[in-house]
């Protein structure tokens, strides 16, 4: 039996900076999971991410990851895509930095 | 050391405009992504986990003073101030801007320096012995044949879409130092009737079918090094598989059709090959052997060293863990850690790669290594400039006394940078470092090699280590299996597994735990952990690993 669908949000990296970004509603891009689109249909997801992909020419790898939502937006299920929404735990550094001098 | 000539230059500068054009035709649109990436990898630029990655081939691992300030540069002008060195005497700068990746390579090239073929299926860097050019052990130096094989691979059409990535190393020693025995093709220099020449083998590998390497060719003149590499690489490109990623390997290749008949398939073509071969390559590598005339070391008594060592204890237990023997008695090979206790493997700042220059122009002729344990050395300091060096070291936090100890830890970006990992290995090197640090027991353990990869491709040789730690996926969870009894030496060996893994936060109790048991049997001080653990096998390690499942026996 096939497994039933989990909610999903669109992310890729950006093409100039590499940045991870997320897809929001308005099919534009965000830095911010908290901002993405949280899609809960799995036919809508293939749509979105077909429109995502047209894009292509801005970003790189766009696909579908596990989310759920939370209080302030989408959350991470996995984490691998928790890690991609700080960066490495060895520095401060990637969206973990620039979160620090805001 | 190897200096470009015009031919050199003129062609790694045709190289980065090429690349140029390429980002400039990715960004404004002509060129899509699947389009792109074949020519990006080909360059050495990633797509990792938060941004691009560049990663930069030291050839054979040697760099000189200059190389290594512009290194230096890069990871200062364009990335976040240091530089990861990997496992492949590479270095890998984590955050570039694809815009800046043609100015960093342009920089690149004016050092002599580039990162062509660090990615894709292509023959990768050739890494080599770190201590080449200066080990007493060494029969002769083996950098002349990598440089040789870095120039006849660089672009050679026939290898360029190679079922897989190729990966070559060599040695001049009997110590096997470079892991040869875990390379597609491992060349290790012997001698035979007065006669030096390469013992080749073929088929070695790690990643997820780990594999010790076969001997294919017991003597092979020196003379015949690119066309019997040739043929290797010609049989495998025609009999690899292409049809399974997991199966493209030489190693499988071999293992499917037999060593034996490799070796047939290879000397005929071997034969073919040979007659190809008009001596050109024979010019080229004595004017590139020019470049490796052995630097002419200094005279002079080591007084100022042996009062050092008797006087300080600091500099007394950095000598003991961080020298090794030179060929010349007056001087040392020094090995200096990138791996102070608690902090990343394998990471220099940029004032680190400076202070490193500095002291290689100063104190060391001009040279430095990049060793695959993450680690640099100055192969040649007259021993009366050691004191003085480790000062200096110190100043920079480059002192540390651990090489070949439990904390001089080989460990893979992992998951905090890698995409294709599937856990983290750096914070568990760190966390393992800072513990027996604190234990205050790493120089009682001893000689002990701890090796992590955060996947099973195995970029941390886990396989090989005393004590490897292989992070996975369980179930969107951490999970660390640990393997003994692997050797990455001339008795190369892989690691059998303990049983189940350990979850992040178990991973470094259990690690902790083997090393009570291993200080509790050993029969004296003298006998290693893998000594011990060949004398006694598995068990009294699963033992303390699994006391559960001992009770449960039980």
């Amino acid at each position: 039996m096939a497994r039933p669908f989990t909610p999903k949000v669109i992310t890729a990296n950006d093409l100039l900076e590499g940045d991870v970004i997320y897809f929001m509603a308005d099919d534009s891009w965000t830095r911010d999971l908290a901002q993405a689109e949280l899609i809960e249909d799995e036919a809508e997801a293939q749509l979105r991410l077909l429109a995502a992909e047209k894009q292509n020419i801005r970003i790189v790898g766009a696909y579908l990851a596990d989310a759920k939502a939370g209080p302030s937006g989408p959350e991470p299920v996995h984490f691998r895509e928790d890690f991609r929404r700080k960066g490495p735990s060895n520095y401060s550094h990637g969206k973990q930095e620039a979160e620090a001098h805001v | 050391m190897y200096k470009y000539n015009a031919f050199d230059a003129a062609f790694l500068a045709e190289r980065n405009a090429q690349f140029r054009a390429q980002v400039g035709r990715r960004i404004d649109g002509s060129l899509t992504e699947d389009e792109f990436k074949p020519l990006r990898l080909m360059n050495g630029v990633y797509l990792q986990l938060h941004a691009y990655m560049l990663r930069v081939a030291i050839p054979y691992g040697t760099l000189n003073s200059a190389q290594m300030r512009a290194l230096a540069l890069l990871a200062e002008k364009w990335d976040k101030g240091y530089g990861h060195f990997t496992t492949r005497q590479n270095i890998q700068y984590n955050w570039p801007k694809l815009n800046d990746i043609p100015d960093m390579l342009d920089a690149l090239g004016e050092v002599g320096l580039h990162a062509i073929q660090t990615s894709g299926n292509t023959i990768r860097n050739t890494t080599a012995d770190h201590f080449a050019g200066a080990a007493a052990d060494e029969l002769t130096d083996p950098r002349p044949y990598a440089e040789l094989i870095r120039q006849w691979s660089t672009d050679h059409p026939e290898f360029q879409f190679l079922g897989r990535k190729f990966k070559i190393g060599i040695t001049g020693s009997p110590n096997d130092r470079a892991v040869v025995k875990a390379h597609d093709v491992g060349l290790r220099m012997v001698e035979q009737n007065g006669e030096i020449g390469f013992e080749v083998i073929v088929g070695g590998g790690l990643g997820r079918t780990p594999m010790v390497g076969k001997v294919i060719c017991d003597f092979l003149p020196q003379a015949d090094l690119l066309p019997y590499l040739e043929a290797v690489l010609s049989v495998y490109n025609v009999l690899g598989r292409r049809d399974n990623k997991y199966k493209a390997r030489i190693k499988i290749t071999v293992q499917e059709n037999g060593i034996e008949k490799i070796r047939d398939l290879v000397e005929a073509r071997f034969a073919e090959r040979r007659r190809e071969f008009d001596g050109t390559d024979q010019a080229l590598l004595a004017e590139i052997k020019t470049h490796f005339t052995p630097p002419a070391l200094r005279t002079g008594n080591t007084d100022a060293y042996q009062a050092a060592y008797d006087a300080d204890p600091v500099f007394r237990a950095w000598a003991d863990t961080n020298l090794a023997e030179h060929r010349n008695s007056a001087h040392a090979i020094v090995t200096i850690s990138i791996k102070a206790h608690g902090a990343t493997p394998g990471d220099a700042s940029a004032a680190q790669m400076r202070a490193m220059a500095d002291l290689a122009e100063e104190l060391g002729y001009d040279e430095l290594r990049i060793s695959h344990q993450q680690n640099v050395i100055l192969p040649h300091v007259h021993k009366s400039d050691l004191p003085a060096l480790h000062a200096r070291l110190k100043e920079q936090g480059l002192a540390t006394a651990n090489i070949g100890l439990i904390s001089d830890i080989i460990a893979c970006p992992g998951m905090d940078y890698c995409a294709l990992a599937t856990a983290r290995s750096i914070p568990v090197a760190q966390e393992i470092a800072s513990r027996f640090d604190d234990l205050k027991l790493e120089h009682d353990i001893g000689h002990l090699q701890i090796k992590i990869s955060g996947c099973i491709n195995a970029c941390g040789h886990h396989h090989v280590a005393h004590i490897g730690i292989l992070g996975l996926d369980r179930a969107g969870v951490e999970n660390y299996q640990i393997t003994l009894g692997g050797d990455a030496t001339e008795t190369a060996a892989i690691g059998k597994r303990t049983g189940p893994g350990f979850a992040y936060d178990e991973i470094v109790p259990a690690v902790e735990r083997l090393i009570e048991a291993y200080l509790t049997l050993r029969s004296d001080a003298e006998e290693t952990f893998l000594e011990t653990y060949r004398r006694l096998g598995m068990e009294p390690f699963k033992t303390v690993l699994y006391p559960e499942a001992q009770k449960k026996v039980a």
